[in-house]
């Protein structure tokens, strides 16, 4: 990983920036900078301003107020030439069906402006790299969805970026692709790729971000490292309790006083505790006998919880 | 994969014409367009070929054996199928121009989503516009080029400023595709595609491609000569029959105002749907 000194300029620096569709703010007044080498990710439940922000980020948007800067130009006035060294890899595949795997990595790049001398080992490196190497002259149809992400992956490298941006990267692929992928991404970290990531997953979350913001409804809600987040909003560890649906907010009155803080969800009942065991054991003197209970370290999840007033994956 | 110092940054050049809009590589787009003609649907393209051809066969040389002649507008007579075949040239680049910046577009902007990843890339929506553009034209002169030859195979061309046709082809149709594409670029359903074949039928059966305007009302004739194939009609008839008059250059200005127009709504709306 790249160690980010602070006197060297952010390639992403937002300030108070703002998008509105009519009457209504995606993007609320939010700032943030980005350093380069940097891995940073937003989290945050759909509709809360994620890829919009993204979308500016990109200069494919534009904003309604506010600053915004990145590799050091403004979007408004320098589309081009800052799109030239993003890669993005968006929410839907839009890999172009009319062309061969190994041709949507020479035509992206040339869209680039890149010589064919270039693109040609560019393109056979980058197939290397997203495990796609015997799929060059397959049809785009043919492919897996984890396929097809990590083709889009090389097609957003195809420029060399100093900026990836992952729009929801591993939505909808089943846990080996995911898997993949991840890993995939970590190497480019290693290699000094900023990434800036948007996610509802808090494993990807944790697995990928230095850093990240909780967004919610067009602002930020917090800021910090996965663990330094955890730390501050919420306990070391977790008691989930299940009494029933119909059950569960009568018993939380009950363990009323136990733990920090409880949180009532319509399935089940969350403690959240620094030893959890022992809150369990206290738990069942008062009586009380849950159909299941399970002790667990704290996850960004629970930060959300706090922050947001409602469970991410609704 | 390269090191971080290794990195090479495309180039962009900024255009001194619309810059932020323009990458100065609609090239680019065009090359996608050939690519992936060439491995999809090839046959549609040599298709587009025959449809005019047949219709010379059939009207000119069929159904002008019992008609002889038509007098043009200056008072010469010709014969029929000379008479139709600058017309069905002029249609048929209309035709190709409206098959790509329409239907085509229709479906990348809907369906395959390609805008979306071309505008994430250091192209502009300049650059999308004019790449597709380009396509259209490419495709659309090599039909007129065929059509030439066997215009010129049977005969028709009754001037050596025919030539001067081919040029014209390319002129209406980057007429049709630029304003065929800002058009589009407000569909959203099949239903309102057909309203393209709404009004592209009447104006090719009734712009003096099979017969004079003289026949109609004068308003009626007004209407007609507002709309841009009968300009189209007119111009490339005026080059192979040789009889061009002052109204020539008029055609001309009518198809680069429409150029104009046509780039200018095209790239406001690609703007406003691709980077709002």
């Amino acid at each position: 990983m790249v160690v980010v000194s602070a006197s060297k300029s952010p390639v992403v620096a937002a300030e108070s920036l703002t998008k509105k569709y009519k009457d209504f703010a995606a993007v609320d007044g939010i700032s943030f900078e980005i350093a380069q080498g940097e891995s940073f990710g937003f989290l945050g439940p759909n509709g809360a301003g994620k890829s919009t922000t993204m979308r500016m980020v990109g200069a494919v948007s534009t904003r309604t107020s506010g600053s915004l800067s990145v590799v050091g130009l403004d979007p408004n006035n320098y589309g081009p030439e800052i799109r030239s060294q993003l890669g993005v890899v968006p929410q839907a595949d839009n890999l172009d069906t009319e062309l061969k795997v190994r041709d949507n990595l020479i035509v992206y790049g040339r869209y680039f402006g890149l010589s064919r001398s270039y693109l040609g080992p560019k393109a056979d490196e980058l197939l290397e790299f997203a495990q796609l190497k015997e799929k060059a002259k397959e049809r785009i149809d043919d492919l897996s969805g984890g396929m097809k992400r990590r083709l889009t992956i090389a097609r957003a490298l195809i420029n060399d970026p100093r900026i990836l941006l992952l729009d929801e990267p591993t939505t909808g692929l089943d846990p080996q692709a995911r898997h993949i992928l991840w890993d995939r991404l970590f190497r480019l970290k290693e290699q000094g790729t900023t990434l800036i990531l948007t996610t509802h997953y808090m494993d990807e979350a944790e697995q990928l971000c230095d850093r990240l913001v909780v967004i919610d409804k067009g602002k930020i809600m917090a800021e910090g490292s996965p663990a330094a987040l955890i730390r501050k909003y919420s306990t070391r560890e977790v008691l989930e309790l299940r009494f029933g649906s119909e059950h569960n907010a009568a018993a939380a009155k009950k363990v009323e006083g136990l733990g920090e803080r409880i949180e009532v969800l319509p399935d089940r009942v969350l403690i959240y505790s620094d030893n959890g065991e022992a809150t369990l054991q206290k738990v069942t003197e008062t009586g009380l006998n849950p159909i299941t209970s399970l002790v667990r370290r704290s996850s960004l999840e629970d930060v959300f919880l706090r922050l947001t007033g409602r469970s991410l994956i609704e | 994969m390269t090191a971080l110092d290794s990195r090479q940054t495309p180039k962009v050049s900024r255009p001194f014409l619309l810059p932020s809009l323009y990458a100065g590589n609609a090239r680019s787009v065009m090359q996608r367009g050939v690519l992936a003609t060439a491995s999809t649907n090839w046959l549609i393209v040599v298709s587009g070929f025959f449809e005019p051809v047949f219709y010379l066969l059939a009207m000119g040389i069929g159904l002008g054996s019992f008609i002889g002649t038509v007098e043009l507008p200056g008072g010469q007579p010709v014969p029929y199928a000379a008479y139709i075949a600058p017309a069905l040239l002029a249609v048929a680049a209309m035709n190709g121009a409206i098959f790509d910046s329409t239907w085509n577009v229709f479906f990348k902007m809907n369906f395959g989503k390609l805008y979306d990843g071309m505008l994430a890339t250091s192209l502009g929506p300049f650059d999308v516009a004019l790449g597709e553009i380009m396509l259209a034209l490419a495709r659309g002169f090599v039909y007129a080029c065929g059509f030439m030859i066997v215009m010129q195979v049977l005969g028709l061309n009754l001037s050596w400023m025919a030539i001067l046709a081919l040029p014209s082809v390319l002129l209406i149709a980057f007429a049709f595709a630029s304003f065929g594409m800002g058009i589009t670029s407000y569909m959203k359903t099949f239903q309102q595609m057909d309203w393209i074949n709404f009004i592209m039928l009447p104006m090719f059966l009734l712009s003096a491609t099979f017969f004079p305007i003289t026949v109609y009302p004068t308003a009626l004739q007004w209407v007609i000569q507002a709309m841009p194939l009968w300009h189209g009609v007119e111009l490339i008839r005026g080059f192979t029959t040789g009889a061009i008059d002052a109204a020539t250059p008029w055609h001309v200005l009518y198809f680069a105002v429409m150029i104009v127009l046509g780039m200018t709504l095209t790239t406001r709306r690609l703007k406003a749907l691709f980077l709002k």
